[in-house]
């Protein structure tokens, strides 16, 4: 993207601070690097999916964010990706979480989460729960039902009606919480590959230096995103 | 057996705000003083450092620098017949951890009460009478007055770096400044930060409708600046990350950028991180405290800290829950109206309205905590109570604070929230919006307290604090008062859609959505022991070498973020200590 001659871009402070370290000796973190091309989606190693539940989640998230029309789809964003490295994690451990009993699952949903199960474990037996049902109700698989079923499918999961057990009922909120987190997240964690979704919507990631836009009303801002680790697009 | 350490003449509970200021201010008394702080240190390098910080899921989403629930929390139940239920995630407020606290990932919003809202049972009598006041709601005064409080105000102000325009100067209203204030003894220490798209349009249209748009006072700074204690900040550069984030760049007000490095240097004050207060330690006869029991989470042991002075300056929730677990105060009971502590805890009511333009482009990204212009044309001290049938006020804000898109994409109602058409939305839609707030007054309720909770236990064996609260119809009312009155000045700037989100007379406390860290009283001041846990100058009735600040001392919230507040009274107390405790340690009222 052409940046305006004269403004003090982001673009010049990273080429300066390139330039700092390079005289110090310490690797360029700052300064973009041609990536190496991630594995494709199918030759992914989860970290915390077995192969049945990638499956489930390759499919799902491509119905949540589809990749048809403008822009990338999860797929394309690699949200997959992100979901596996966050419930392998301390989020899907609930590390940070106030997990001690006793539990009362069927509380008001005002009350927040009160499952005794982590976001981990929520994944696990909500995506079997629901494969069970989809088994029922349409004969397979969630994964290997055709798109118009699995939205059909999603929506029934939404809106509570697959008799879901109360332990389970924030699976599918957290399933599209986590997606979109996956979405619009620094690439740091694995989605928002190259940045895609943010040139989408037009939000320039870590440039976090606005005091000369401030009083350019109504006006679009002209650069693309920078990423925590250096990436342009 | 607890490890004893040295004796110090003060002990300090929690390394936030009003730790940091205490520190500082008895530290130039010469006192030896140690501050106790639970969670881990934090220095603006390398802790915010940039790009590091600008982590919208590290910081915003997953709340890294949060109280993690699974170190200290609540139990919440909306009323007396519900089994209280933990807070096992964080949701509609978050407490800070590390030293900091709080102070570093707020919103810079740093406002003084209205005189009124210090005397607001006195301003509500002598207008209306004692009759339009709810039987269960617990209007007081505020044991001290806003002309008491101008100078700490003004001084926490010259600290802490804000930026603002005065309206009222020694009672002469000032052209651009909000008209309805209290008076300022001087100017802001910096002027006002300048505008975005959104802020101006609302205050042209608030201008229009003959309303008093001025800049929101912020603790963000505008210019170079330089404090009392030689702490340097430098100008904002609106890189919208305020709320969740400490600042990269030395521009919002925090403990960091205003105290710490330089209380660092005092040789007569020292702090240990990893040491969690677990009880303050009562003289056999109860009247004094002899110290604090931490637990130390490097050694692994509880370890006794004697000190002469005690202040407690922990979250307000924090605080409260310390002085439950320490006898000090006898618990409030809602029931027979008896016993004080854990009485009056209320929260923050706040509405708004989000606008949609097709073509307009809002840079949402552009912007910073405590933007905005506002107005207080519907503040506690503009409207007929006795006309319009509730105690309350608000302000009104417009100005982008951040534009990060996991949290902040305004959607039209209606979109779906998945599939196709939600991604077209948010490209259609992201940038195209801004929103007018509400930010409203919450008074006390004989029903909305604090207490131990009866099952859920800490990682210390502890029991949990257990919130009882909901919504009250007076603020509810309040709340959709503001609504209506809202409604006709976001038509007047003609956006394609709008709409409101103000909860509904009938709303009951849902702990899920963000709403704010407001969390206020529980240790009320008081004129006297019946009604309150500390005196006027912060200072427990039962034990007077004990102090307590923060918010857990207001009486009822105002309709303003508290932090102004907070730090006045933090300032007035030090001067109390200064000059009547220390040289005669007693009770001081």
């Amino acid at each position: 993207m052409t940046e305006p001659p004269g403004f003090p871009s982001r673009r010049s402070f990273l080429k300066a601070s390139a330039a700092t370290v390079a005289l110090t000796g310490i690797a360029a973190s700052a300064q973009a690097q041609p990536a190496a091309a991630p594995p494709p989606l199918d030759e992914y190693q989860p970290e915390y999916f077995t192969a049945e539940e990638w499956a489930f989640i390759l499919a799902a998230t491509a119905r949540l964010i589809p990749s048809d029309g403008d822009g990338p789809g999860a797929i394309e964003a690699r949200v997959p990706v992100f979901i596996d490295r966050q419930l392998a994690g301390d989020y899907g451990r609930a590390d940070d979480w106030y997990m001690l009993g006793p539990h009362d699952p069927s509380a008001d949903p005002l009350r927040g989460w009160q499952t005794p199960l982590d976001p981990a474990q929520v994944y696990r037996e909500g995506i079997a729960a629901f494969d069970a049902w989809c088994d029922i109700q349409h004969g397979a698989n969630f994964a290997v039902l055709d798109p118009a079923t699995q939205d059909l499918a999603l929506t029934a999961l939404q809106k509570g009606e697959i008799g879901i057990q109360p332990e389970l009922r924030d699976f599918f909120t957290t399933l599209l919480q986590n997606t979109k987190e996956g979405y619009f997240a620094d690439p740091l964690y694995g989605g928002n590959h190259g940045m895609q979704a943010w040139v989408y919507i037009g939000f320039p990631g870590a440039r976090a230096s606005f005091r000369e836009w401030v009083g350019r009303h109504n006006t679009p801002y002209p650069l693309g995103p920078v990423s925590i680790s250096g990436e342009r697009a | 057996m607890a490890r004893q350490e040295k004796k110090k003449d003060v002990v300090i509970v929690g390394l936030g705000w009003t730790g940091a200021i205490m520190g500082m201010e008895l530290a130039q008394e010469g006192l030896e003083i140690v501050a106790l702080e639970r969670g881990e240190d934090r220095a603006t390098v390398p802790d915010f450092k940039y790009p590091n910080m600008i982590d919208e899921l590290r910081y915003g989403v997953r709340l890294k620098l949060m109280q993690a629930p699974a170190i200290q929390t609540q139990t919440i139940r909306r009323n007396a017949s519900e089994t209280a239920l933990p807070y096992r995630s964080l949701g509609s407020y978050l407490p800070g951890n590390g030293v900091g606290g709080a102070g570093i990932h707020w919103n810079g919003l740093n406002w003084r009460p209205m005189p009124e809202e210090l005397s607001l049972r006195s301003h509500v009598t002598g207008n209306w009478g004692e009759g339009i006041i709810p039987e269960d709601m617990l209007l007081g005064d505020y044991p001290v007055t806003y002309d008491e409080l101008e100078s700490h105000f003004d001084r926490f102000e010259y600290v802490a770096g804000i930026s603002g325009q005065a309206g009222n100067l020694n009672g002469r209203i000032v052209t651009g400044g909000n008209p309805f204030e209290g008076w300022r003894s001087r100017e802001f220490p910096m002027p006002p930060m300048p505008m975005t798209y959104d802020s101006a349009k609302f205050a042209d249209a608030a201008k229009a409708m003959g309303y008093h748009p001025f800049p929101a006072p912020a603790g963000i700074a505008s210019t170079a600046y330089v404090n009392e204690y030689g702490m340097q900040m430098g100008p904002c550069n609106f890189c919208g990350f305020c709320e969740r984030f400490g600042c990269y760049q030395y521009s919002k007000s925090s403990p960091q950028t205003a105290i710490i490095d330089a209380l660092k240097r005092k040789p007569n004050f020292s702090y240990r991180t990893g040491a969690e207060a677990l009880r303050v330690e009562l003289a056999p006869d109860g009247k004094t405290a002899t110290g604090v029991t931490y637990f130390d989470h490097a050694a692994q042991e509880e370890v006794f800290q004697p000190a002469d002075i005690v202040i407690l300056a922990a979250f307000s929730l924090n605080n409260v829950h310390l002085m439950l677990l320490s006898g000090i105060g006898q618990p409030y009971d809602p029931v027979t109206g008896e016993g004080v502590t854990g009485m009056g805890y209320a929260y923050q009511m706040t509405g708004g309205i989000t606008l949609f333009y097709k073509e307009d482009v809002f840079n949402p990204f552009v912007g910073h905590g405590a933007n905005g212009q506002v107005i207080d044309d519907f503040a506690i001290n503009q409207i007929d109570f006795g006309a319009e049938g509730f105690i309350g006020g608000s302000y009104w804000r417009a100005g982008t604070s951040n534009g990060q898109p996991i949290r902040s994409m305004s959607l039209p109602s209606g979109t779906p929230s998945w599939g196709a058409g939600w991604k077209s939305a948010i490209t259609e839609w992201y940038g195209h919006s801004m929103s007018i707030g509400s930010h409203g007054s919450h008074m006390a309720y004989k029903t909305n307290h604090l207490d131990l909770d009866p099952t859920y236990k800490d990682r210390h064996g502890r029991p949990l604090m257990r919130m009882t609260f909901d919504w009250n119809a007076n603020d509810l009312r309040m709340n959709q008062f503001m609504k209506r009155k809202m409604e006709p000045l976001a038509a007047s700037m003609k956006p394609d859609l709008m709409e409101a989100g103000f909860k509904d007379i009938g709303a009951q406390f849902d702990v899920r959505p963000y709403q704010t860290t407001h969390n206020v009283g529980g240790h009320r001041m008081s004129e006297n022991p019946a009604e309150g846990v500390v005196n006027r100058f912060s200072q427990v009735w039962g034990q007077h070498n004990v102090f307590a600040l923060g918010a857990g001392n207001f009486v009822q919230n105002t309709q303003y973020n508290p932090t102004g507040l907070v730090g006045a009274l933090a300032y007035w107390t030090a001067d109390a200590i200064r000059a009547q405790y220390l040289s005669n340690p007693r009770p001081l009222v």
